[in-house]
């Protein structure tokens, strides 16, 4: 059975961004995929937390997708989760609306894979730095699946750049699919 | 204008500049002030007044008024639920007072008409003095206050009744009746007399329909047309008119002049114009008040108290004493407090102005010989120079004793317009503001002069008034005393500015936040010390450059921080400017040109190294070695 996927992406200064670009354009138009550019809807960071809302209940899994600020996401979509994964609507008491939904983060780094290990200068694995993430699809009921990561972002020449955004296409096509 | 005319008006000016602030300064008054200028001026002193009766006649104008504006501050929800203490302990009060002081004429031996007569003439008070000096106190909205003015409300009422049974009892008393003579002041004497009765109940009963009607539905559009006309002394004009039309339409059909424009009022409270209204009337009222009080002073024959010291002692203090007891025991039988019920019974205890024209009208009836009422009318009036002198010993002695008693005062039941926020001007900016208030659930008390604004507003529902806010009488009367902010988005600079002075100067503790209009504008708040200000355009005008950026191809988000940064420059180039532009012009101008250039290049320098450059950069290294 087909699953219908939910991108909320989110880059404040896409313009610099290459790999974000290719991403984006990358899962453009797919069938059972909604795009969601969150930068573009609240520009002022005033989320309309009515219509997503909606957006997640119309759809199976969640893709944040966003650089990996600060062992983070960008303002506006911490802002989002501030908002719109509500008391008694994603969680406590009558919360249970998003229940069995998927929840995948798509990440770009910096800095290389070495740098996400124990002895490397971000001294933590992905895993450990990404709890946050994982610990809100938990306690939302909803499954967080194994993270889709692009480390090195900047080192990329152009063939690599659009091989990771296939492979993307083949991650989200693969979601659709049930899988 | 005659010299004596010129003469007398400086006499009882100057009387009033005298007394007034001095007796206000000393804690008593100004009530007590003009009355003793009034004593002081009259015959029994200095005796530099004439005619004071004719002055009296004017000056009760002024009791007429303050019921219009009394009436003004009233909505008409806020009158049905006083009907309560009106009919009750307003009916309760003439009833048993009237029954204390003719029992007492009995015992003196006065014949049955005639104690009644005087009976039903002393259980009326003195409007005038109550109201004035409750309102001083600021206590008209207690329980206490209100339960004075319904007892006034009902006296008033009560007088139409006591005119027309005054004839039946002179003919008990085989008097000679002499019909009716002496009621011009508050009009018994009736364009109707020749009716039959049934006919004069119709007429009267249309005639207050009639002012209901009038004033709820047709005034608004006077009002409004007048206004349109921009003559700020029409409106006060139209203002006196409505007055004095009512009152004298009321003494037509041979009701209480102050009972009519008091109905005017209250139906009038319900207007946008109702602040203009009360600010215009409002100094008429006060200088006729004043001039009533006076006369009554002058009027006081000291010559007879001098005569007869016991007599008159002796009736002051059994009027005084009869009245205070019955309305102690009314306050504490209808459940006011003790507190409460001794402001009742100290404020209501004396005779009031309707008692001269009863007892003259008494007197021209046969009822009453000149040696019952000469020393009644005496008594009266010394009563009323005590009514003030009672109330500060409510002040001083006997509140602060139930002030440790009742933890908290009671609340105001009056609805006043305790709006926190002032807001001038609800034009094409104004209204925003009005509107983001309002649906955050703030109270705005709005004052706008554009009628036509006004009036739309006023059909969506939207609580707006016309008035000149540059008037500090007016934005007294919208509550300035105690709102906390005051919003000032009138689209004229020079207006602006004359507000803002004027509330800076004579409401110190309200918060202005203004609208600059333009540059210059901006820097004359500065000056004055305003920094809460935005200027009109910069906003939208923002807004919209956002939106081309937008199409010039910037992401959303990219083009609001541009904005942004733009708007912080912006802001603090003004507030820099400011400190030259009253200054020498030539570095004003100077200055104006560099920081244009500055404003270029600091923009295209931030564009150049915009942090958002180095979120690239994030993430691509380690932490450095220390």
């Amino acid at each position: 059975m087909a699953s219908r996927v939910l991108i909320l992406f989110a880059h404040p200064a896409l313009h610099r961004s290459r790999i974000n670009a290719a991403l984006m354009e990358a899962v453009q138009g797919m069938e059972g995929v909604t795009f969601r550019d969150l930068y573009e809807e609240y520009p002022t960071l005033h989320v309309d937390v009515e219509t997503e809302q909606e957006l997640l209940l119309e759809h199976d899994v969640i893709v944040w997708q966003h650089p990996f600020y600060w062992y983070s996401a960008p303002a506006l979509l911490k802002e989002w989760q501030d908002v719109v994964l509500e008391y008694g609507f994603a969680y406590g008491e009558g919360g249970t609306r998003l229940v069995g939904k998927r929840v995948l983060s798509a990440l770009t780094t910096g800095g290389p894979e070495e740098a996400y290990q124990k002895t490397g200068y971000n001294r933590f694995t992905m895993r450990e730095l990404l709890a946050p993430f994982a610990q809100t699809s938990f306690l939302c009921g909803m499954e967080y699946l194994e993270p889709f990561i692009i480390h090195g972002v900047r080192g990329l020449t152009a063939e690599q750049v659009q091989e990771w955004a296939q492979r993307y296409r083949a991650r989200i096509a693969a979601l659709v699919a049930g899988d | 204008m005659s010299q004596d005319f010129l003469f007398q008006a400086v006499i009882y000016l100057l009387a009033a500049v005298v007394a007034v602030p001095v007796a206000k300064r000393a804690g008593l008054g100004s009530v007590l002030g003009y009355l003793l200028a009034g004593v002081v001026i009259g015959p029994s002193v200095l005796n530099l007044v004439g005619q004071v009766e004719d002055v009296q006649h004017v000056a009760e104008f002024g009791v007429v008024m303050m019921l219009f504006v009394v009436g003004l501050e009233l909505r008409p929800s806020l009158l049905w639920r006083l009907r309560g203490p009106i009919l009750g302990t307003g009916s309760a009060q003439v009833v048993f007072t009237a029954a204390g002081v003719t029992g007492l004429g009995l015992l003196c031996g006065l014949a049955w008409p005639v104690a009644l007569t005087v009976g039903l003439t002393l259980a009326m008070s003195s409007t005038a003095i109550v109201i004035q000096s409750l309102a001083e106190r600021g206590v008209l909205n207690t329980r206490g206050g209100q339960a004075c003015f319904s007892v006034l409300l009902f006296q008033d009422i009560a007088v139409i009744p006591i005119l027309a049974v005054l004839p039946w009892l002179a003919e008990i008393n085989g008097g000679s009746a002499g019909h009716g003579g002496g009621a011009e002041a508050h009009g018994h004497e009736s364009a109707l007399a020749h009716l039959p009765p049934w006919a004069q109940t119709l007429s009267t009963i249309g005639a207050v329909v009639a002012v209901v009607i009038v004033t709820h539905y047709f005034l608004r559009y006077v009002f409004r047309y007048v206004a349109a006309s921009k003559l700020r002394e029409m409106f006060t004009v139209v203002a006196l008119l409505v007055v004095a039309g009512v009152a004298w339409l009321m003494h037509l059909v041979g009701l209480s002049a102050a009972l009519g424009t008091f109905i005017a009022g209250v139906v009038l409270a319900e207007s946008e114009y109702r602040h203009q209204l009360e600010a215009d009337v409002e100094p008429f009222k006060g200088l006729l008040l004043g001039l009533f009080f006076i006369a009554v002073g002058a009027g006081l024959n000291l010559g007879l108290v001098a005569a007869q010291p016991g007599l008159i002692a002796s009736l002051v203090i059994g009027l005084v004493g009869v009245k205070f007891l019955v309305l102690l025991l009314l306050g504490l039988g209808f459940r006011l407090g003790a507190g409460s019920s001794l402001l009742f019974a100290c404020a209501l205890a004396q005779g009031g102005e309707f008692c001269f024209v009863l007892l003259g009208m008494g007197g021209q009836l046969g009822l009453l010989t000149p040696d019952v009422s000469a020393p009644l009318s005496a008594a009266v009036a010394l009563s009323m120079t005590l009514t003030p002198l009672l109330l500060i010993v409510n002040d001083r002695l006997i509140q602060p004793r139930f002030a440790k008693l009742t933890p908290k005062r009671e609340a105001d039941a009056v609805e006043s317009h305790d709006n926190p926020i002032i807001l001038a001007g609800f034009g094409r900016f104004g209204h925003i503001v009005g509107r983001l208030l309002q649906a955050n659930g703030f109270g705005v008390t709005v004052l706008d002069n554009d009628p036509d604004q006004v009036e739309m507003l006023g059909r969506f529902g939207l609580r707006s008034f016309y008035g000149d806010a540059s008037r500090a009488d007016l934005l007294a009367a919208a509550g300035a005393e105690k709102a906390r902010l005051f919003v000032c988005a009138v689209d004229d600079e020079a207006k602006s500015l004359e507000i803002v002075d004027l509330v800076q100067h004579e409401f110190p503790h309200l918060r202005i936040l203004a609208r600059a209009v333009n540059r210059n504008h901006a820097y004359e708040l500065i000056k004055r010390g305003v920094s809460d200000f935005r200027r009109d355009t910069l906003g939208s005008a923002l807004d919209l450059g956002t939106d081309v950026l937008r199409a010039m191809g910037f992401r959303a988000h990219r083009a609001v921080r541009a904005t942004e940064l733009f708007r912080c420059y912006e802001e603090e180039s003004v507030r820099e400017l400011a400190e030259h532009a009253s200054g020498d012009q030539a570095t004003y101008i100077s200055m104006a040109r560099q920081h244009l250039e500055n404003l270029e290049s600091v923009f295209r320098q931030d564009l150049k190294r915009h942090h958002l450059d180095t979120e690239d950069a994030w993430d691509t290294a380690g932490p450095k070695e220390t």
